[in-house]
């Protein structure tokens, strides 16, 4: 194993060395610093030719000057690490410390969006191939997979931005509207039900007059202007994530299951009052954990005081449902800032913004208020986190449809069935675990990918992340700035290989990795 | 493989011809009907080309992939060779990219003002009063004039193109790396598998910025060339796999006891095989090809003005968008519609190479067959 490890170490040293020794002679040879002076008619041009040779080491051939950049790269062996200057003389690995947070900040939401939805959805439509779902599904990923984001972008500036916040000054559904909509929503909700004709219909209409009844009440109450999920809200959502949760974990037949995770969900909805406490204007990042963990510990405990056998599984149904269900108490909170926040001189009743990462005209006490600041991240997120899930969330629907699918066709799926197995936990204990195998590769490598992943995005929505740092780097000819830039990608995206690799070894026990 | 397929194959014919039986032989039929049959065989390729052809949504794309291209083409024209000279075949739009139409702009006015709107209008005469017409400028045209049906043409025609190169480029390198790699392994492998991995650690994006940036203004042609040479290293994974699955194979030992070449064996016995893998990886290769394209020129670091790529128009008109859209909307239409096809082409040609995604029978099959059964029995 540590033989093994280490041979993969070293080869992904050579890896990298030989990516930046390419890099580097490309960026060298196809920029020319030097073109800034083509039509200067300063007098002294000849003296500032010759200071830029010397500052950027020019009379040096590039693969000779690769190896002092390096020789920078190597010293933080010793903890030296250098990464030379940019053109404007601030060091690369502090402009680099300024972006990566900032893209970490864009990226990672959107990510984890387009990973739970493109899985879930990816698996439901394998589960029902064939089905309108399933066709409609597929369709609609081809559609997001052919969608250039910057074209994605542009649109959404336009209908859920401007638009949306021109709406928000009368902010009134018509009836025609709320009909399409509930009605839209009837169908989706009924394809991801699926069943007969009769049950199809049955589903589309209760949904549909569900959804129907909530925006007229949205409507009423000019909900738009101050929203809030209230006990309801949260109520609702806590149990529809206990009934998935125990669907999942032990199916809904079990009754110490359902006791579990609806009697969690219920103590949730009895904290919601008591939690508000904790959740003072005053409050910091620290006082979220603490409603996590409240509830994460009376999730667990209701599971321990349920069972004798199997805690384990009970304490996990009690866990996750609790860890979902505290998300809606969270954005509630969160929400009922929104009116104090649209109204303020600094948003001026526009509360979506097209551009930036976060509104720099907050007073200091908006800014120190841990609800207005957090709601502002969150509007200026709203736009970006889209415009990327919506891109991404396609290739993981089709990635964990194919991957479900061929799980399905596999003989011991069959020999599942034949010993009698109840359909779901064919499906979801032979199935779905087996069909994550090739999935954890892609994740894994993905999340290493979101560093250099959001170029555009970052452009199209002006955030000052790694995106814009290569931008300047390259229309700058920014040897070490581009570099800087490179080598983190590039280090990311190998030591991710290697990670996936050996984590493939650890859930899949067929693999084993040679001695 | 392709003996299985054909059993399978010819497995379900024989039950559908058996179901069929079943019904004839109520008529009383000559029992004998199907020793006597004649079995039609069916070679892989037919069989694949059938099942392709069955895809509708492939097929739909194929043809639309297909109008799209002689469309664009044919409007812009083409010129082929030096700038001067060369052969040149006119398009038969009558505007170019550079006539400007200020007169016509004013004419098309719409929406109190605004200038240059679209003439295209496809409501039939029961509709409005007008029936459909084209008009000057079926696309409107831009703020100072420029026919935006030439533009958008022009724009697509520069994008299908550095498709088409790039994704040619990426699929004979990748292919010959893939397969060099995969037929001789050993060391040749090992040192061209981390050649592969040294241009995959860079994202194409990086590489793209930087080739285009500097190497845009010399033309869509030169920059699709540099784009392909860092777009073959996915294929090259792809075709070394099923190369080292398939020079196992029996067919390649007996070539080889037959004492054919190492360059036979690859040429006629495994890239033959192989030809699923690449084509399919092929397609996904294309429709990377075009969003990298518009993405790079959104940018700024691909094609530059005075030429122009779908990209290009998008982030010149983004800003725009409120006062004239339809600036916007044509030409994210158009990648929209090639991405689309090319993604279900490859989506048609994987399912006709490689069926293992086929049907596995469902819940509400499974219920059905039992209920079919309990009528019966």
């Amino acid at each position: 194993m540590l033989a093994y490890i280490s041979r993969r170490l070293g080869m992904m040293l050579i890896i990298v060395f030989g990516a930046s020794f390419l890099a580097y002679n490309l960026q060298a040879y196809s920029s020319d610093p030097l073109s800034v002076f083509g039509e200067s008619t300063e007098k002294n041009k000849d003296y500032l030719i010759a200071a830029m040779i010397r500052d950027l080491q020019l009379d040096v051939p590039p693969p000779i000057r690769y190896f002092s950049w390096l020789r920078g790269i190597v010293a933080g062996l010793w903890g030296d690490f250098d990464m030379g200057l940019s053109r404007s003389n601030v060091p690369v690995i502090e402009i680099l410390a300024m972006a990566i947070p900032v893209t970490i900040k864009l990226v990672i939401t959107a990510t984890f969006l387009a990973i739970i939805f493109g899985i879930s959805i990816g698996m439901i439509t394998a589960i029902r191939q064939y089905s309108r779902f399933d066709y409609v599904m597929t369709f609609f990923s081809f559609l997001l997979f052919s969608l250039p984001i910057f074209w994605v972008a542009v649109l959404l500036k336009e209908f859920m931005a401007i638009q949306f916040n021109d709406f928000l000054a009368d902010p009134r559904i018509s009836f025609g509207t709320i009909v399409i909509i509930s009605l839209i929503f009837g169908l989706i909700i009924a394809g991801f039900t699926g069943g007969s004709r009769a049950q199809f219909l049955s589903v589309i209409g209760s949904a549909a007059l569900f959804a129907g009844a909530i925006l007229t009440y949205v409507n009423a109450s000019q909900w738009f202007l101050k929203p809030a999920l209230g006990i309801f809200g949260v109520t609702f959502l806590a149990l529809i994530s206990a009934i998935i949760v125990i669907q999942l974990i032990t199916g809904l037949d079990s009754k110490k299951g359902r006791v579990v995770g609806f009697g969690t969900a219920i103590a949730i909805a009895i904290l919601y009052y008591p939690l508000q406490a904790l959740m003072s204007a005053d409050a910091s990042v620290l006082n979220v954990f603490a409603v996590f963990s409240i509830n994460i510990s009376v999730g667990i405990g209701i599971g321990i005081a349920v069972s004798k056998i199997d805690r384990r599984v009970y304490m996990r149904i009690g866990l996750f449902t609790a860890f979902i269900a505290t998300f809606p108490i969270i954005i509630d909170r969160f929400m009922r800032e929104f009116s104090t926040y649209m109204i303020s001189d600094a948003v001026n009743n526009r509360p979506i913004p097209t551009l930036g990462q976060a509104n720099d005209l907050l007073s200091p006490e908006q800014l120190d208020s841990f609800w207005i600041s957090g709601l502002d991240t969150a509007l200026h997120l709203i736009l970006p986190t889209l415009a990327l899930t919506l891109i991404s969330f396609a290739g993981y629907v089709r990635f964990s449809r194919g991957s479900l699918l061929e799980v399905l066709n596999m003989d011991y799926i069959r020999t599942a069935r034949a010993k009698g197995l109840s359909e779901r936990t064919v499906i979801v204990r032979h199935g779905m675990r087996n069909a994550m195998l090739p999935l954890t590769t892609i994740l894994v490598n993905d999340f290493a990918g979101l560093i250099g992943g959001a170029i555009i995005t970052e452009g199209v929505f002006a955030w000052k992340g790694m995106g814009s740092v290569f931008n300047e780097a390259i229309r700058n000819y920014d040897l070490n700035l581009f570099m800087g830039v490179f080598i983190i990608t590039a280090f990311l995206t190998v030591f991710a290989n290697f990670i996936a690799d050996l984590l493939y070894g650890v859930v899949d026990p067929r693999i084993r990795i040679r001695k | 493989m392709a003996l299985s397929i054909q059993e399978s194959e010819s497995e379900s014919s024989r039950i559908m011809s058996k179901q069929n039986n079943e019904s004839v032989s109520l008529v009383e039929k000559d029992e004998n009907e199907i020793a006597n049959r004649e079995t039609v065989g069916r070679s892989q390729r037919q069989i694949i080309i059938k099942r392709f052809v069955k895809h509708k949504a492939a097929m739909g794309s194929l043809f639309t992939l297909i109008f799209i291209v002689i469309f664009v083409f044919s409007a812009t024209g083409l010129r082929l060779g030096p700038k001067n000279g060369g052969l040149s075949i006119p398009g038969w739009w009558k505007y170019s990219i550079t006539d400007i139409d200020p007169e016509g702009a004013i004419a098309a006015s719409c929406n109190g003002g605004v200038t240059g709107c679209p003439t295209l209008d496809l409501a039939p005469a029961f509709m409005d009063d007008d029936g459909i017409r084209f008009g000057d400028h079926p696309f409107g045209t831009d703020i100072i004039g420029t026919d935006y049906f030439a533009l958008v043409m022009r724009g697509a025609q520069q994008s299908i193109t550095v498709m088409l190169i790039v994704g040619l480029l990426g699929v004979t390198i990748g292919t010959t790396i893939g397969a060099i790699a995969g037929y001789f392994g050993g060391m040749v492998d090992a040192v061209l598998m981390r050649l592969t991995d040294m241009f995959l650690v860079t994202p194409t994006i990086i590489i793209g910025s930087l080739i285009g940036f500097r190497y845009g203004n010399f033309g869509v042609v030169p920059l699709a060339i540099l784009l392909g040479f860092f777009a073959w290293m996915g294929l090259a994974r792809f075709v070394r796999t099923e190369f080292l699955t398939l020079r196992e194979r029996e067919f390649v030992d007996a070539a080889r006891v037959a004492g054919a070449s190492d360059r036979r064996i690859i040429f006629k016995h495994i890239l033959p095989n192989a030809i699923g893998v690449i084509i399919v990886a092929g397609t996904l290769l294309l429709s990377g090809a075009i969003l990298a394209e518009t993405a790079l020129s959104y940018l700024g670091f691909g094609v530059r003005p005075p030429d122009v790529s779908l990209g290009l128009l998008i982030s010149q008109y983004q800003d725009t968008f409120s006062i004239s859209p339809w600036l916007f909307w044509w030409p994210g239409a158009l990648i929209v519609s090639i991405a689309l096809c090319v993604n279900f082409i490859g989506d048609g040609l994987r399912d006709a190479f490689d069926p293992r995604q086929r049907r596995h029978v469902s819940v509400k099959d499974r219920l059905k067959a039992a209920e079919h059964k309990g009528q019966r029995g």
